[in-house]
């Protein structure tokens, strides 16, 4: 038999997973993660009806992929989805005054803590990582054996490995993000508005405020690097990418870092639901 | 575990600059233990602090020995039945209990066979597999009932229990609590129907605005309440004629004959002193007594002696 804390966290895991998954409450971030995918759904289906001369590249499609990744996937579909998701699964309970129920367990709230996290992160792996991969394999269907080439004999493969490297780590670390703000404010939305605007001002930051983000790490593992139009490209101020192995444990230790300031919360939690 | 009381030392709990309760010395035997108060008495915080829901501001609790901040500990002992009606969304009864069972650790097997004995225990089986959502307020306080038991605690904490509880269930839950006591646990019950409280508790805790009123068996509380003058009712052939005999003494402060001119409702200072008196009138005049009871010594007269109206709705 495995061990007591093991058995706990299992169960709260499954709760949750139960709980959560294809739960009626979560529609708009189905419908977030659905989004993109329709989006190059439709274009290779607009693009299968263009004759041939109105093609564009393999290599602009790429860019355009970059660019859709970058913005909507990591600005606004991981992190607005993985706040939907984490941030609820502690004050989503206080909300419904559910809490005290995983409270009266002989439970350490630490392994609480881990539970809905790992419950949480599975959800926004299959949600994001699966539209990522998605999305990636039907943008540039249209181009048929090239796509195919690209895929399995060019960089296609390789960029496809990054993408849903940056994505699964962007649910980790904003998903530590979040639960935190879940524990720690009654209203998480103030503190998820605050970082959302802390992150999307990351380009403009000088370097060593940069670095104080999770989107400047994720961005350092996207492979395809996109241009910044003009009049912002005045305003970024260039700074190094990080490298992979800075980048992945550096991520890793500030999600742990995160769990366990959230761990400690947790620790200290009462049950006052505002009565 | 050698340790049998429930203890708390000193213990206060504020919220803010709201006083929850303040500076409670408690030590709770086995057996079943009522709360009594008015609304914010500080019933729920008292319940909420030895479950280790909320943490005191002050003081010590502890459970049998265990601290109340070692939730792994103390939810192995403790089944707290709390107030919040609420449950996890889109479970069924059945899975309410078994997930409960499956966080503290028991195996698929373990849980599956403890859980099918908690809702046979409080009558649920029928409506297991329904969801909690759809259940009525006496149902969802069964289910929270089962849940309390399902681990076999040392300790059963009851906010309210029998709210919303129809006659037929109110009857077996009373029924439990009272096997339970009867087992040497602990069950810690709070209510606002004072009969009931009557007739369940081994001993009472009296509370008003945060603070401990009176604690201890129910009739050793009243005899504490020497303020108030004792009630005795004395069925007799002659109550005018005894009535006449007692007023000799300056304890007496009251008397009432009953309309069927057989009892005597009396108040008195000194009980002990009226007993030595009735047994004194009898052996002298021949009276004929049929019977002889306190009138007052229950939940409710003892509640209105000692909170009274300040106290508020019950």
């Amino acid at each position: 038999m495995s061990p007591l804390w093991l058995r706990q966290i299992g169960a709260v895991l499954r709760l949750e997973l139960k709980k959560t998954f294809f739960s009626r409450r979560g529609w708009w971030i189905y419908c977030l993660a659905i989004g993109p995918v329709i989006i190059t759904l439709l274009h290779w289906l607009f693009e299968l009806r263009q004759t041939a001369d109105h093609h564009h590249t393999l290599g602009e499609d790429s860019i355009v992929f970059a660019a859709l990744f970058l913005f909507f996937y990591l600005r606004a579909t991981i992190f607005f989805g993985c706040m939907g998701i984490f941030s609820n699964l502690f004050r989503g309970e206080m909300l419904e005054k559910t809490l005290h129920y995983y409270f009266l367990t002989p439970m350490r709230r630490e392994l609480l803590v881990a539970g809905k996290y790992l419950a949480g992160v599975a959800v926004a792996l299959v949600l994001f990582v699966g539209s990522t991969a998605a999305s990636f394999l039907t943008l540039s269907r249209h181009f048929g054996p090239a796509w195919s080439d690209y895929l399995w004999h060019g960089p296609g493969l390789s960029q496809l490995g990054s993408y849903i490297l940056v994505a699964a780590l962007g649910c980790i670390g904003y998903g530590a993000v979040f639960l935190m703000c879940g524990l720690l404010f009654r209203n998480p939305l103030i503190p998820a508005a605050v970082v959302f605007v802390w992150e999307n001002l990351n380009p403009f930051l000088p370097d060593l405020l940069k670095k104080i983000s999770i989107i400047f790490y994720l961005k350092s593992l996207c492979p395809v690097e996109v241009p910044v139009p003009p009049p912002f490209s005045v305003m970024v101020v260039e700074s190094d990418p990080s490298p992979l192995w800075i980048a992945v444990p550096g991520l890793l230790l500030v999600t742990a870092v995160l769990l366990v300031y959230s761990a400690i919360a947790a620790r200290q939690t009462e049950i006052n639901y505002g009565e | 575990m050698t340790e049998t009381q429930i203890t708390f030392a000193n213990v206060s709990r504020f919220y803010g600059e709201v006083l929850g309760i303040n500076n409670v010395n408690l030590s709770v035997p086995p057996g079943i233990t009522s709360l009594v108060g008015p609304n914010g008495s500080g019933k729920t915080t008292l319940m909420n602090l030895m479950t280790g829901l909320i943490r005191p501001t002050q003081g010590e609790i502890t459970v049998l020995g265990v601290p109340s901040e070692q939730p792994e500990t103390l939810c192995r002992i403790v089944g707290y039945c709390a107030q919040f009606d609420s449950c996890p969304k889109g479970l069924t009864g059945r899975q309410f209990v078994y997930w409960f069972l499956r966080m503290h650790g028991y195996s698929d097997a373990e849980c599956q066979a403890k859980t099918a004995a908690a809702l046979d225990r409080v009558s649920m089986t029928p409506a297991a597999e329904r969801p909690v959502a759809a259940y009525s307020k006496g149902m969802r306080q069964r289910i929270k009932l089962a849940q309390a038991i399902a681990h076999n605690p040392q300790v059963l904490v009851l906010d309210e229990p029998l709210n919303g509880l129809d006659p037929m269930a109110r009857a077996e839950t009373i029924a439990l609590f009272r096997e339970w006591g009867a087992e040497g646990r602990h069950v810690i019950v709070s209510s606002h129907i004072l009969h009931e409280v009557d007739q369940i508790s081994d001993q009472v805790i009296l509370l008003s605005q945060g603070y401990v009123v009176a604690e201890g068996q129910i009739q050793g509380v009243r005899s504490e309440v020497k303020e108030q003058p004792m009630q005795i009712l004395v069925r007799c052939d002659n109550p005018g004629a005894l009535a006449a005999r007692l007023f000799q003494d300056n304890h007496m402060v009251e008397a009432k004959i009953s309309n069927d001119r057989k009892g005597l409702l009396l108040r008195t200072t000194d009980a002990d002193s009226f007993y030595l008196l009735l047994n004194r009138v009898v052996l002298e005049s021949g009276l004929e007594v049929e019977s002889v009871a306190p009138a007052d010594d229950d939940v409710n007269s003892v509640y209105q002696y000692l909170i009274g109206a300040e106290g508020g709705t019950v």
